[in-house]
């Protein structure tokens, strides 16, 4: 009886979410298939001919080659963005929850300040302006650290929390320097959160848009998001290609996704509900 | 030796640990506060005084280089002129939209994906997927799927006999639209956190609500709502604080069109700032900053202080 249930319900739940989740992605695959003429004509049919590789080759050709640039650049600010928020977030978490001082109410109200309030752009512009970095890579690999400092710091301090001070002061009695003990000692143990915060804000700074958009503008250097809403007039006349490049740019997250769901499903409740 | 410490070691240890901490308060110690400069000095230069400058260079007339002070005539500006109250008030409309049907819909669909019915996995993997898509992919697929004639969903609505309305060009739905598609992508993430919201409800209280005979509903409303509580709590700040700031998934949709229909604060600023009005955008980043922190900060303290009351 009961099973019944369940199976009619969870049925019914498949349709829907068929329905409503998968007919959006598997429109994007089927338009990215056509050939141009078939394409334009917005249908929800199967491609015939089916072009998925050239239109994808086509996309990637476009404009010299402009995706894969796009794909570069978005790599060089995920991967640098992520491997300093790890290391930096980590060591104020470690610092901020092993030694009770009268900078922690300071640093509790910079972390929830930073997670509340919306960043100012035009002097953010200013800013990097003024010491050199506006429009260069490294200044938006600055702004997403700063960004995403205050979530890396809370998920890294809930879990120091449960790593027993014991492990420090056992490395103290040993003689190792506060650099070693933390690098040494603290740090492989916090693996699994480590991993957490890599995936999760790889996945929040790829998709990142907004941020390229004010601080990294301009063609040559512009990340994969960018280039995607410039393709969207590029291609008003080739939906093919367009679905094509907004395919190559969900496989990343897809990637991820298919890999690390339980990790990320996890970290972002834990994280969510401490931030 | 071990590798766990014992007790008689650990309490052996305990002279020693102690003396290094006297003698902290002279030496860094093994917690150096240097640990914090590098991230502070970031955090600083990058975030903060950006958002302490905003306040005097929204009262200025700006290029940049040079700011005139012109006292408050960019507030002025900013609520005499008509598209950007409109952008105030969208603002106010979609969060409360987005945040209201993710709080409802995320809690439906965590009662379902917890109850025992079949390819839970599967459903869960498929409501959540969309969270981590990029937001501008998703704006221009569904731009497409919502266009008035040849979109896939007025297509649909029309097989079974109703005529779809213009999504994105009815000026008085695009805003509308625009908040679905966000629903629709984030509704994911408010569903996780409320499953994982539910699943830490003992399971005793269930068996003790059977024992008492309550039906569905009075397990829901008087157990499951109330110990949800905190996850309520946080979805609806991050749906509101998402909401407030949102900018990505309107850009890619509508540019904030038709007309100034589905502007909001975040569309203005970008908009002031590509004309030019640097000092009019930063009143605008202003304007932000006060409408998310007078609504975010109390409702955050008022939500919390529940939770200890309980």
């Amino acid at each position: 009886m009961k099973n019944t249930r369940g199976v009619v319900i969870g049925g019914a739940a498949i349709v829907l979410s068929a329905i409503f989740f998968l007919v959006p992605f598997l429109f994007s695959f089927v338009i990215a298939s056509m050939d141009r003429t078939q394409a334009n004509q917005l249908e929800f049919t199967w491609p015939q001919p089916f072009v998925l590789l050239n239109n994808v080759a086509e996309a990637l050709a476009a404009r010299d080659y402009l995706m894969i640039i796009a794909f570069i650049n978005s790599i060089i600010l995920t991967v640098a963005s992520v491997a300093a928020l790890v290391i930096l977030s980590a060591m104020v978490a470690y610092v901020w929850q092993r030694r009770i001082s009268r900078w922690s109410p300071l640093i509790n109200i910079l972390v929830l300040a930073g997670l509340i309030v919306p960043p100012a752009i035009v002097p953010t512009i200013w800013v990097l302006q003024t010491v050199g970095l506006f429009r260069t890579m490294p200044g938006l690999i600055f702004i997403e650290i700063a960004y995403g400092l205050p979530f890396c710091i809370l998920l890294f301090r809930a879990f120091i929390a449960s790593v027993p001070r014991e492990l420090d002061e056992a490395a103290v009695v040993d003689g190792a320097g506060s650099v070693q003990i933390f690098f040494r000692v603290i740090f492989p143990v916090l693996r699994s959160v480590v991993m957490t915060v890599i995936i999760l804000q790889s996945v929040l700074i790829y998709n990142d848009f907004q941020n390229p958009l004010y601080f990294l503008p301009g063609t040559e250097n512009a990340t994969v998001q960018l280039t995607l809403l410039n393709f969207q007039s590029q291609f008003t006349t080739q939906y093919n290609l367009l679905f094509a490049t907004i395919l190559l740019v969900t496989i990343p997250p897809l990637i991820m996704f298919i890999f690390f769901n339980r990790k990320i499903v996890e970290g972002m409740a834990a994280g969510s509900v401490k931030g | 030796m071990a590798s766990t410490l014992s007790t008689s070691e650990a309490t052996r240890l305990a002279p020693a640990t102690r003396s290094l901490r006297d003698r902290g308060k002279k030496r860094p110690g093994p917690y150096p506060y240097w640990f914090y400069i590098v991230p502070a000095i970031i955090y600083v230069v990058f975030f903060m005084v950006p958002t302490f400058a905003s306040f005097y260079f929204s009262f200025t007339r700006w290029d940049l280089f040079t700011s005139t002070w012109i006292g408050l005539k960019n507030y002025k500006t900013f609520f005499a002129e008509q598209a950007l109250i409109i952008g105030l008030r969208n603002t106010l409309i979609y969060a409360v939209i987005t945040s209201g049907l993710k709080v409802v819909l995320g809690m439906a669909l965590a009662l379902l994906l917890t109850s025992k019915i079949i390819a839970r996995g599967y459903l869960r993997s498929v409501v959540f997927f969309p969270v981590l898509v990029s937001t501008i992919g998703i704006g221009l697929t569904f731009t497409v799927l919502m266009d008035p004639e040849r979109g896939l969903i007025n297509q649909a609505l029309g097989v079974v006999g109703i005529n779809g309305p213009g999504w994105l060009t009815n000026p008085d739905l695009a805003l509308f639209s625009i908040a679905l598609v966000d629903v629709w992508k984030g509704v994911g993430l408010a569903t996780v956190i409320y499953i994982a919201g539910l699943v830490s409800i003992p399971q005793e209280y269930y068996e003790a609500a059977e024992v008492d005979g309550a039906g569905r509903w009075k397990v829901f409303r008087n157990i499951m709502l109330p110990l949800a509580r905190p996850a309520t709590a946080t979805v609806i700040t991050l749906s509101l604080i998402g909401g407030l700031r949102s900018f990505d998934l309107i850009w890619a949709m509508t540019k904030g069109g038709p007309g100034f229909a589905s502007d909001v604060i975040a569309s203005v600023i970008y908009k002031q700032y590509q004309a030019g009005f640097y000092g009019l955008s930063t009143a605008g980043s202003v304007v932000l900053f006060l409408v998310v922190t007078i609504i975010v900060v109390p409702l955050t303290w008022w939500l919390n202080r529940g939770e200890e009351v309980t």
